[in-house]
């Protein structure tokens, strides 16, 4: 998986678990889940079912990308985990110490540094390269689920590429609300052939996902799905010719680094209606205030002194 | 000034160690043991190992100890680790014909062969409050011991119509077909009834006597008698290869639940009794009976009846029934979703502002 010259001399501490497998699953579990994923990669945006197990955290919880991540990882490996684009969010902390604990793994909170990124709800703002690998936690791997409930339904219908019902559901938003009125986990077409979730990322992170040079897999642990994205795949966001697919744009740049083009938390500051915009990804923000030399002072872009 | 739904790894430690203090709770109270709520919680104890699908009493306990008594949560922990164990073998079909009968009852005849056997049942007990139990001094009074040397198997109820050609015939095992495992085997619609009733046997009781209690009042109406509903230890074997003969490797607690159906009889099959079938790890009669419930509503494909009910509906059942699926995703929403309702945010201000535009 790794490249011994992208290796990161991060003296983490590389403790395993003696009670467990490496990497938690044992490994024929390991070998299910690569098999799974080798037909993924095989078949871009078609969803390969999967055994998935129980974990020891919830369903919903990232369960899908973690066995995903446990599949593919090595003691070589340089992981970072986000949620909602940030490292130190609850459950990305969690999730990283799992595999520091099971996997004896160097962690990392930069993007470039990384090896392997597990991530829910939005993709990396620095550009992705060869060799990396982004997990997404999936929860809904369904793209049509919310226009037919029924799964042996939706698999005939991608067996048929039978799609008419998705564009009816963009174009009765466009005869309602004059817009596509889909903001994240926006749909899109993968190599002409498959229509996919891209998980619930904002639709500003679609167009980061065409012809990535990284590989991107998709874990969906509940719903016991996986897919992939192979690098320089073509991700196309499903739109009208007159009523073309379209990012969120921010009025104002990130409070913190200045960033514009990023996508952005509004901050609540105060009961008065007070608010701030601050970069999603945390890791593009601390970087960009180091390199502008620390102009910020005393804020500080990861949020410590939060929740306690 | 910048105060976000973050803060790591503190936050989390210090959370861990505040639900260790709210686990053991006031100090000078004496600490549960495991073998306490093992020999006095049974039931719950046995709810865990039936939707954990992990026949361990000592774990169980354990788990529902470490869980607060939260009994999902201890059925989570269970699963977590039954999911780590090797697989060693497999076991051969339970002979629950010849179980060792500690309670047995059947709704269908007066008496049957074998004879009704009342058993620790909650049944026809009046629900007032105890309150001598308030006080912990007490043996129990001991009850009066059984026949010397009790039937050695005991017959079951739905055989003896079976010999009458009354109800329908158990298909018999096909050797040609192995019986799947959706532990092993993402579940692929529509299922088997194999699959649909391992599906069952860990689902979540709640739901499946919700279902069960609708198709009582008519969402699928199923018309059900009590068969035989029976709880007892019944031996499990293996048969090693090297061995070539079937050895014993313990007992286990079951409630086993035989549902005896009306049937009007369709194109191809006779008027009849036909069966639904429940069967769940420890002393469980409420489950193993919602079982055999559903397990009947479910077999509309085979037997010619419309999926027209909730129960009936075999990819709505079978896709809800898991309760550690459906409150891992339930509860899913406690974590951060701000970067999508940022992006709704956005969509529903860019749709008002446009409402709020003069139209030309
Ligand atoms: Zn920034």
């Amino acid at each position: 998986m790794t490249n011994p010259a992208e290796r990161v001399t991060n003296p983490a501490e590389r403790v395993t678990n003696p009670g467990y497998n490496y990497a938690y699953l044992d490994e024929q579990t390991k070998r299910m889940v690569r098999r799974a994923l080798l037909k993924a990669v095989a078949v871009p945006g078609y969803q390969v079912p999967f055994a998935s197990r129980e974990m020891p955290l919830p369903y919903g919880w990232g369960t899908g990308g973690i066995q995903v991540t446990a599949s593919v990882i090595g003691p070589d490996d340089t992981l970072k985990v986000i949620d909602q684009g940030a490292d130190d969010t609850t459950n990305a902390v969690s999730i990283r110490q799992f595999f520091a604990r099971v996997a004896g793994v160097r962690t990392t909170e930069r993007t470039a540094e990384a090896t392997l990124i597990q991530t829910r709800h939005r993709v990396p703002e620095t550009p992705l390269r060869e060799g990396q690998i982004l997990v997404y936690q999936v929860p809904l791997p369904e793209p049509l689920r919310k226009l037919e409930p029924r799964e042996t339904e939706t698999r005939r219908m991608h067996a048929l590429s039978e799609y008419g019902l998705m564009s009816v559901k963009l174009y009765e938003d466009v005869t309602r609300h004059g817009r596509i009125a889909t903001s994240y986990d926006y749909p899109v077409m993968v190599e002409e052939r498959y229509v996919m979730a891209p998980s619930p990322t904002p639709k500003f992170d679609n167009p980061k996902m065409h012809r990535s040079p990284a590989l991107q897999l998709f874990g969906a642990g509940r719903e016991k799905r996986i897919y992939a994205v192979p690098p320089y795949t073509r991700v196309r966001s499903l739109d009208f010719d007159d009523y073309p697919f379209e990012v969120q744009e921010f009025d104002t740049p990130c409070a913190l680094c200045g960033s514009s083009g990023v996508y952005l938390d509004e901050i609540i500051t105060d009961d008065q209606g007070g608010k701030m915009f601050v970069c999603s990804d945390t890791d593009f923000c601390a970087q960009r205030v180091a390199a502008a030399g620390d102009s910020q002072g005393a804020r500080d872009p990861q949020g410590a002194g939060g929740l306690q | 000034m910048y105060v976000a739904v973050k803060g790591g790894e503190r936050a989390i430690a210090n959370a861990h160690k505040l639900l260790a203090e709210e686990r053991r709770g006031d100090p000078s109270v004496p600490e549960l043991s495991v073998e306490q709520i093992a020999s006095q919680l049974t039931i719950a104890v046995h709810r865990v190992m039936a939707e954990g699908s992990l026949y361990d009493p000592e774990l169980a306990a354990l788990a529902v100890k470490q869980a607060r008594g939260d009994l999902i949560e201890a059925i989570f922990l269970l699963r977590a680790y039954r999911t780590t164990l090797p697989r060693l073998a497999y076991s051969l079909p339970l002979e629950t014909g010849r179980m060792t009968v500690r309670r047995r009852i059947s709704s269908t005849f007066k008496d049957v062969p074998g004879g009704q056997i009342l058993g620790p049942t909650f049944d026809y007990t009046h629900r007032l409050l105890d309150f001598s139990l308030a006080a912990t001094n007490g043996a129990a009074p001991a009850a009066e011991p059984g026949p010397a040397d009790p039937p050695a198997a005991v017959p079951g109820v739905v055989d003896i119509l079976d010999r009458q050609g009354l109800i329908e015939a158990s298909a018999p095992a096909d050797p040609e077909r192995p019986i799947g495992d959706l532990t092993r085997e993402p579940l692929n619609l529509p299922a088997e009834r194999d699959l649909r009733l391992q599906n069952l046997a860990r689902g979540d009781e709640g739901f499946l006597l919700s279902l069960a209690y609708s198709t009582q009042r008519g969402y699928g109406g199923s018309h059900p008698f009590v068969g035989e509903l029976r709880v007892g230890e019944a031996a499990v074997e293996i048969e090693p290869p090297e061995l070539g003969f079937p050895i014993e490797i313990g007992e286990i607690t079951l409630t086993e639940c035989q549902m005896v159906n009306q049937f009007k009889g369709s194109k191809s099959e006779p008027p009849q009794f036909t069966r639904g079938y429940g069967l769940v790890f420890g002393h469980c009669e409420r489950k193993a009976m919602s079982m055999a419930l559903v397990d009947r509503a479910l077999r509309g494909r085979e037997l010619g009846e419309e999926p027209n009910a909730p129960a009936r509906d075999e990819e709505f059942v079978l896709m809800h029934s898991d309760n550690i699926q459906a409150s891992g995703f339930t509860e899913h929403l406690k974590l951060p979703h701000h970067v999508d309702f940022q992006a709704e945010l956005e969509q529903i201000r860019k749709m008002r502002r446009r409402a709020e535009e003069p139209s030309e």
